[in-house]
């Protein structure tokens, strides 16, 4: 028998007045399960435990959430690199609104995502076959359009946390140099416009908590020290 | 019930995966009050989860390359009962949409030349199956699926779509006349029971593969397009063809891309052996799905399996190099770090055949309408109803789906029955508005779940359902197996109509969900196991001890489900393409 | 784009530079004084008030000041719309501050130049 403590973070609006930390006890049968399949064995003892989930492979990006303190995806997470002394304590993403138990309202997040214009521009009649991109053009955009939106980052920054209606924060600003980067996209000079002002971009005080905490490896700061730099550049 | 309040639009889609954002998209560029309605965050559908490519003839890897080629190698490995103006429709319009893709900006792979970057994948040829294989598959990485996906959302985004994201679709409203006009809604936060109105309701909802124990499938695949269409009495075509994906790591079940074997990894079997080669001597390891699949469990049968149990065999990378790896599968090495604790630079890893995608689905035709058969068994097309995507069966897969063909298939036909739609719209569309005892039987299941005060609860359930169909319609099948599986699951059904919701909370109430969706796995379990045990031949993915040999005089046809009567019945294939021959039956061989 | 009217230099870009280049001229400074106080171990009031009768130091000490100036307040700034989330307790922070950098801005050069 090898049973793991996990603590859990609990708020229904419906029936509490506040959140509040549920200990439950569970059989791993001592094999080194992902924090995903220890939810799912929680959800069978309360049946109204809620969590997003859905590829469980680390791709789609529903289940962010904060384990043992620090942020991460539940599915790709093995107990063996969280768990300390036994104890697995689970909270909802910092610094948005919480719905219900683990389930946090990512509105803000999402907004910002939206507010960069995350879409290809370019006005010129499109060829009959693909726009050609040289495979060096194509290999700047690597480490930028894998994000999954899963806002491991933005909700560990605490720049975010202060001020999440005018930071984008790092999740969009990787998005915002994904698009300045490509060679296709001919919307630089608007793009930059937006971003200019004091919060947009330069919130960021490059502390890398984003770094730190993004499930796929991405590096959002040097993403950001790559827009001021084309800031810097188109502004002097 | 008059007290739900109403949304209405021109056009709803459920689903926001690839198909129904591909949908959307040309619906939002029209103007028509459109929404897609979706349980998920869009960018967190399935599709997202697609690796290897999208198989086209964009003439890029090989500027000779053909569309009919494409056409004759999804209609040979669809064993012949792909329909033939489906796969002509998509093999020929592909390209456009391809580049569609492209132009919103999909970051594609390139080739020094800085066109998009093509590899090999299975069942594909040159010249009609004569000139050796071809490299058709077009590839962002292995990440297709995840660029795909998110070029998609953004340029709805871009096109001010609405959304109705993290609501899920409970049942179809259909009116007096059996037409569809709407559906039933919950918007999972609030909990809120909403009537969606629509003059075209959209299937976009993707697979099912979690009727299995084992699968490559999102937790969120459980087929509720198909459960909502059958509830609503219509049927169901090929539901018996599901496709197991050879390369589904050992234990967790998350898929390893066929583009594996396309840049030149193989399977070997425990004595090191790469069995393939017996098995399919021209095309080897890029043989169909089925073919490749059924050789693995030929193996572990025989013994040769790898591992303790001998019960999977390896995938060997190694050789590639980690350039290439860290080039072209770099989501690989890092899903077989995670799940199977193996760098593929090094060792190989450890895969079985896994339930990936189902071939089956509501019946179409090109423009995504859904077809219902009369008494007489003609083709019928029911109003306001249409299915795109895996949720459909257009059906352009037949008996087994080739790689890359249901990335093209979604936004081939998204975009088809997005067009249509508009153009049916700009005619002017009126049904007969639903009364209130159809919305009434539309609201029957909730009311129950919502009603329960005890029995049994759904995880255990859905353990159950998966079990038996994981047991008895696998890879591999057999008439007393299936027999007994279709009993299993009668009487699970009776069982799952008499089980318990603890949680009734409204503020995003997942148990609530799951407990929906449990019944829609259990119309699509039932569908799937009483088709296959009645289609009494093998014929691509689906393969029965008993009955070895395709049988081309009865079954070169769909086969057509009918819930309400729980009876198989037939389809005619269709084998008139409109600008080439058709292509006639052969034995497959690869 | 979030607009503002508070802030240094009405652009994040410009804050931005500020910031950097008023460190860099604020760190040359500190260093040139230490190291001055440093190399000169017995300094008396003559030698201290000689150095700064020198147009050269005076310039450059003014640079300092004016640097500390524009340091202080994008930074204090950032600090006041960080933490400061009531709008009439924030323009008053941001009031006060700026009123004191003018005082200490004044109050320097008089003390430079005035003697």
């Amino acid at each position: 028998m090898s049973k793991l403590q996990v603590s859990l973070y609990r708020y229904n609006p419906e029936t509490d007045s506040a959140p509040y930390m549920e200990e439950f006890q569970v059989d791993t049968q001592g094999r080194d399960l992902m924090v995903l399949d220890v939810l799912h064995l929680v959800k069978e003892q309360d049946n109204g435990l809620a969590y997003r989930r859905s590829c469980r492979e680390g791709v789609c990006g529903s289940d962010g959430m904060n384990m043992n303190g620090k942020n991460g995806l539940a599915c790709i997470t093995p107990l063996s690199e969280v768990v300390k002394k036994g104890k697995l304590t689970l909270r909802p993403l910092p610094g948005l609104p919480v719905i219900r138990d683990l389930v946090v309202d990512m509105g803000l997040f999402y907004k910002q995502y939206e507010r960069i214009q995350p879409y290809l521009q370019n006005d010129q009649p499109a060829p009959a076959i693909e726009r050609l991109q040289s495979p060096e053009e194509r290999d700047k955009l690597d480490g930028l359009y894998e994000c999954i939106l899963c806002a491991c980052c933005s909700t560990a920054c605490p720049s975010f946390w202060w001020n999440p209606d005018k930071f984008v924060g790092p999740a969009g600003l990787l998005q915002a140099y994904r698009f300045l980067a490509d060679s296709r996209d001919e919307a630089t000079r608007e793009r930059l416009s937006e971003l200019e002002d004091p919060f947009s971009v330069f919130r960021c005080r490059g502390i890398m908590n984003c770094v730190a905490v993004c499930p796929k490896g991405l590096n959002p700061t040097r993403a950001i020290g790559k827009i001021r730099e084309m800031l810097l550049a188109n502004a002097t | 019930m008059s007290n739900l309040r109403s949304l209405t639009f021109d056009a709803i889609i459920i689903g926001g995966g690839g198909a129904g954002l591909r949908a959307a998209l040309e619906l939002a560029k029209s103007g028509k009050k459109t929404a897609v309605l979706s349980k998920v965050f869009p960018t967190r559908s399935h599709t997202v989860s697609a690796q290897g490519g999208i198989t086209c003839a964009i003439a890029s890897a090989d500027p000779d390359d053909d569309w009919r080629w494409h056409m004759y190698d999804t209609v040979k490995g669809g064993d012949y009962i792909a329909d033939q103006d489906a796969a002509e429709y998509m093999c020929s319009e592909g390209p456009k949409a391809v580049f569609e893709l492209e132009h919103m900006g999909l970051p594609f792979s390139r080739f020094d030349n800085g066109r998009i970057y093509q590899r090999p994948f299975g069942g594909q040829s040159k010249n009609f199956g004569e000139g050796g294989q071809a490299a058709r598959t077009c590839a962002a990485a292995d990440r297709t699926g995840h660029a795909l996906l998110h070029t998609l959302y953004q340029n709805n985004l871009k096109n001010n779509t609405t959304f109705l994201n993290e609501w899920y679709a409970v049942d179809l409203v259909k009116n007096a006349n059996g037409d569809v006009v709407g559906c039933i809604a919950m918007d999972i936060e609030t909990g809120e029971v909403v009537h969606v109105k629509s003059k075209a309701t959209v299937l976009a909802t993707g697979g099912s593969g979690r009727i299995y124990a084992s699968t490559t499938n999102a937790l969120i695949n459980t087929g509720d397009g198909i459960g909502m269409a059958l509830r609503a009495g219509f049927p169901m075509q090929d539901m018996e063809m599901w496709q197991f994906h050879p390369t589904g790591i050992y234990g967790a079940g998350t898929l390893v891309t066929e583009g594996c074997r396309g840049e030149g990894g193989y399977l070997v079997n425990k004595d090191g052996e790469r069995f393939m080669e017996r098995y399919a001597p021209n095309a080897k390891d890029l043989a169909g799905r089925d073919v490749v699949a059924r050789s693995m469990v030929m193996e572990i049968l025989e013994g040769r399996g790898c591992g303790e149990k001998g019960d999977h065999v390896y995938l060997k990378l190694d050789h590639l190099g980690e350039e290439v790896l860290g080039k072209r599968l770099p989501g690989i090495v890092e899903l077989s770090k995670t799940f199977a604790h193996v760098d593929p630079a090094k060792e190989p890893i450890p895969v079985v055949p896994t339930c990936h995608y189902m071939m089956g689905g509501v019946p179409t035709n090109v423009h995504g309408q859904a077809i219902m058969q009369d008494a007489e068994g003609n083709d019928r097309i029911v109003g306001g109803l249409f299915a795109c995507g895996e949720a459909a069966c257009v059906s352009v897969h037949g008996a087994n789906r080739l790689g890359g063909n249901s990335l093209l298939d979604l936004v081939v036909f998204g975009r088809a029955a997005g067009m249509f739609i508009e153009g049916a719209l700009n005619e002017g569309i009126e049904y007969l508005d639903a009364s209130e005892s159809d919305v009434e039987s539309a609201m029957q299941r909730m009311n129950r779940w919502n009603a329960s005060e005890s029995g049994e609860t759904v995880p255990e359930l859905k353990r159950e359902l998966q079990d038996i169909m994981q047991n008895a319609f696998g890879v591999f099948r057999q008439e007393d197996n299936m027999q007994k599986g279709v009993q299993q699951l009668a009487e699970l059904r009776e069982r799952i109509d008499n089980a318990y919701l603890p949680d009734k909370s409204n503020t995003f109430n997942t148990a609530r969900v799951e407990a929906l969706e449990l019944d829609n796995l259990m119309e699509v379990a039932e569908a799937t196991a009483i088709a296959a045990l009645e289609r009494k031949e093998s014929r691509g993915a689906h393969s029965r001890y008993d009955y070895p040999d395709r049988d081309d005089v009865n079954w070169l046809k769909h086969s057509m489900y009918f819930p309400a009567e729980k009876r198989l019945g037939q389809r005619d294939v269709n084998f008139a393409p409109k600008a080439v021959d058709m292509f006639e039956p052969k034995v497959r061989t690869y | 784009m979030v607009t503002n009217v508070t802030n240094f230099g009405r652009s994040g870009l410009s804050d931005w530079l500020v910031q950097r280049v008023s460190a860099i001229i604020l760190a040359l400074y500190t260093l040139f004084i230490v190291g001055y106080l440093l190399l000169n171990p017995g300094l008396d009031y003559a030698a201290w008030s000689g150095l700064f009768a020198q147009t050269w130091m005076r310039i450059f000490s003014l640079l300092a000041f004016v640097s500390l100036s524009a340091h202080a307040w994008v930074g204090l700034w950032t600090v006041t719309t960080d933490y400061l989330k009531p709008t009439g307790i924030r323009v008053a922070t941001q009031t006060v501050i700026i009123l004191a950098i003018f005082v200490f801005l004044v109050w320097g050069i008089q003390v430079l130049w005035g003697a």
